[in-house]
């Protein structure tokens, strides 16, 4: 028989199975932000594929008329949409799950569920943007004629990588979000600064060799760079040293984002 | 073995923190209203203050068995929707146990993440899951949830196209076909047109006489009376009574600790007050002068203060206040009657009555303080608070309240029915057409 214990300081012993018994409510929830974005709209499910096919154009056309990135051969579009595919996706994640347990407070002061499922959720849904972005990138590929290297297959695991980093960044701003509410105002700031500090519009090897390990230190130099690498192949070689230090931030930040969520999530329907 | 047993439960909510904050003002102001000593003293000394604490529930011990449908009342403030948050894990105790055996569902507020853009049928499905239903399960009950609701044909229609009794039935729907063996009902009953309660109700009791254990708040003391099989007062946070509820809800309401619509004092001697004057009754009037404890929101109140003066030469201040569920002052109304205004009353026996005009008050059970207080000297004579509740209903279905066509719960803590005109100048442009008003409603 199923046997609930409430105590103080005490719910976490049933929490990783509550959020599997819920694993639907993942769905419903991330079905429900998709279905009411594109309600009363009329092309409809069509802006999935307008939004991100536009942001890839301007980006092309930015990053190569102004910052003239060396393309070494690889058609420009699919140069640029390895870079901007994860850093959109990992962008939009972050700031869609920072507010996404303010703008359900309705749900969370009236039902109770894992709270960790509403910035899942975000999460989730803007990985549904970036399979669709992904879509045109492999259209793109097809119309340069472009055959990725078989690296491509370890691609999975890089994708992991951003979905983990957005996460752990997303589950420490929206449980900070819930108590501070300046990070509605701070988020969006982080975001844009991120795009820069990104090598989006530029390639790694644009830094200076002794500051490239600090720079790694940012989680999505290394995932684009790997991006770039496992798609276009030997146009960007791999540095390891970066790539193990964004692996080490992203667990980092997974592990203590989880931390810090469980510990304030017990108070977020006294404070909200 | 108790379906849920709960051992020493507390919860405190820490104020002072929350007071310092953003809405510091108010809550200052609020507090100076509520105990003015209190507040004065508290700033003196502010700094050596620690924060202030508010025990929602005290040492709370219940063992509730398996089929029992148990019903809490008690009046505002007391720790009912606490209980409730607590034993539905949205908010956390301080301290104490509970301990539930069985599949739970909570139902804290109808339509619960009802999303207004979605139609019936995915509200049903979104709703279903957030109170807990598999995908299989609201499957196989979809046909007789969109039955039990009478929305057949509209079921592919967003829902903020709905009337607001299709939308209530709807949310209602859902909920009603939950199938936990422990449900935890908070006042919900209070919406809906009185056909499609009385069928809410019939179905809370299938599911109590269906073996499953059922936690309901009420106000509504009959439907306590009819629906539960044990009662549970709560006061100031700790359980005051336990036991059958025709005896706890009749002691409730007769007793100093309880709240109804009407209170008299019959002996002189105990009556609330002093030498000078004391409160012998308050009672909660319709407009055709009968005792009422729910209002439809349409119509006006009328509180009536009874008092006796005893001393002569007094100029008297009667007055009372409002105070919704969260325990916020709504306002205070003095008695402004010209012929006593100013006047030194001679001794007897006084009965003064304010009207709250109907189309102003928001839903939701209202308590109501009274105070008679002279100010030549100025003196505080009696202050009854809690001395009167009752329920403004909303109908939700009427044509003429400040609801207009909305059906979903309205914020704010007054409802006002204003006069409102809106103006209207046709564009210039001869190639724009005026659109036809193609009314969501004129549709259904």
């Amino acid at each position: 028989m199923h046997e609930v214990v409430i105590e103080a300081g005490r719910l976490e012993r049933q929490y990783w199975n509550d959020l599997w018994r819920y694993r639907e409510l993942f769905y419903f929830l991330a079905w429900r932000d998709i279905l009411v974005r594109y309600k009363q709209t009329v092309v409809g499910a069509s802006w999935a594929f307008i939004r991100p096919f536009v942001t890839m154009v301007i980006l092309t056309v930015v990053f190569g008329k102004v910052a003239k990135m060396d393309s070494g051969g690889v058609p420009y579009p699919i140069l640029v949409l390895c870079g901007t595919l994860p850093w959109q996706f990992f962008s939009t994640a972050v700031s869609e799950s920072a507010g996404s347990i303010l703008s359900n407070t309705a749900l969370i002061s009236k039902v109770y569920f894992p709270r960790m499922a509403v910035p899942m959720t975000a999460i989730i849904t803007s990985f549904v943007d970036f399979l669709v972005s992904a879509v045109i990138l492999v259209l793109l590929m097809g119309w340069y004629h472009f055959a990725p290297s078989i690296r491509i297959l370890l691609l999975p695991i890089f994708v992991l990588q951003a979905f983990i980093a957005a996460l752990g960044l997303g589950l420490w701003f929206s449980a900070l979000t819930v108590r501070f509410r300046d990070f509605r105002h701070v988020v969006p700031f982080i975001a844009q600064i991120g795009l820069y500090i990104s090598p989006v519009g530029f390639s790694t090897d644009a830094v200076p060799q002794q500051w490239r390990l600090l720079y790694s230190v940012n989680p999505m130099v290394g995932v684009i760079d790997a991006f770039r690498w496992s798609i276009i192949g030997s146009a960007a070689p791999l540095y390891a040293p970066g790539l193990m230090m964004s692996v080490l931030v992203t667990a980092i930040c997974m592990f203590t984002g989880v931390r810090y969520f469980r510990s304030t999530e017990r108070t977020f329907a006294d404070i909200i | 073995m108790s379906a849920i047993s709960i051992e020493h439960l507390s919860k405190r909510y820490i104020l002072g923190r929350r007071a310092n904050s953003e809405d510091g003002l108010r809550h200052a102001m609020e507090r100076a209203f509520r105990k003015p000593a209190e507040f004065v003293r508290s700033l003196a000394n502010r700094r050596s203050n620690p924060p202030e604490e508010f025990w929602a529930l005290r040492d709370i011990n219940l063992e509730i068995e398996p089929g029992e449908v148990v019903g809490i009342i008690g009046r505002n403030g007391a720790g009912k929707s606490t209980l409730l948050k607590i034993l539905s894990r949205i908010t956390e105790p301080t301290e104490g146990r509970v301990r539930m055996r069985g599949r739970t569902a909570s139902l804290l507020e109808v339509a619960t993440g009802f999303h207004p853009d979605l139609t019936g049928r995915e509200n049903i499905f979104l709703n279903g899951a957030i109170l807990g239903m598999t995908r299989a399960e609201i499957r196989r009950k979809f046909d007789d949830i969109v039955q039990f609701a009478e929305v057949e044909r509209f079921i592919d229609v967003p829902v903020k196209r709905y009337s607001s009794g299709m939308y209530v039935r709807l949310a209602f729907a859902v909920a009603a076909h939950l199938e936990p063996e422990i449900l935890i009902v908070d006042e919900v009953l209070a919406v809906g047109d009185a056909s499609f309660q009385k069928k809410c109700l019939d179905k809370m009791d299938d599911v109590g006489h269906a073996g499953r254990t059922v936690l309901f708040v009420s106000h509504n003391m009959r439907a306590v009376t009819r629906l539960s099989s044990r009662c549970v007062l709560l006061d100031k946070g700790c359980v005051a009574l336990d036991g059958p509820p025709s005896r706890v809800a009749s002691a409730y309401l007769s007793s100093g600790v309880g709240t109804s619509a009407a209170r008299e004092w019959d002996d002189v001697s105990t009556a609330p007050g002093d030498d000078i004057v004391r409160v012998r009754a308050v009672r909660v009037r319709s407009e055709d002068g009968e005792l009422v404890d729910a209002v439809d929101i349409r119509r006006s109140i009328g509180i009536e203060i009874e008092y006796d003066v005893l001393q002569a030469g007094y100029v008297f201040h009667p007055h009372y206040g409002l105070r919704n569920e969260d325990g916020l002052l709504l306002f205070l109304a003095q008695d402004v009657d010209p012929r006593w205004r100013g006047r030194r009353r001679p001794p007897g026996r006084y009965v003064s009555t304010g009207w709250i005009p109907g189309n102003f008050l928001a839903e939701g059970a209202m308590t109501v303080g009274v105070t008679l207080m002279t100010l030549q000297p100025e003196h505080l004579h009696v202050t009854v608070s809690d001395a009167v509740l009752f329920r403004v209903v909303d109908c939700l279905t009427a044509p003429d309240t400040a609801r207009g066509d909305y059906p979903r719960p309205i914020s704010g803590v007054v409802r006002p029915m204003f006069t409102w005109t809106t103006s209207y100048t046709p564009t210039l442009s001869p190639h724009l057409e005026v659109p036809h008003p193609v009314g969501a409603q004129s549709n259904l």
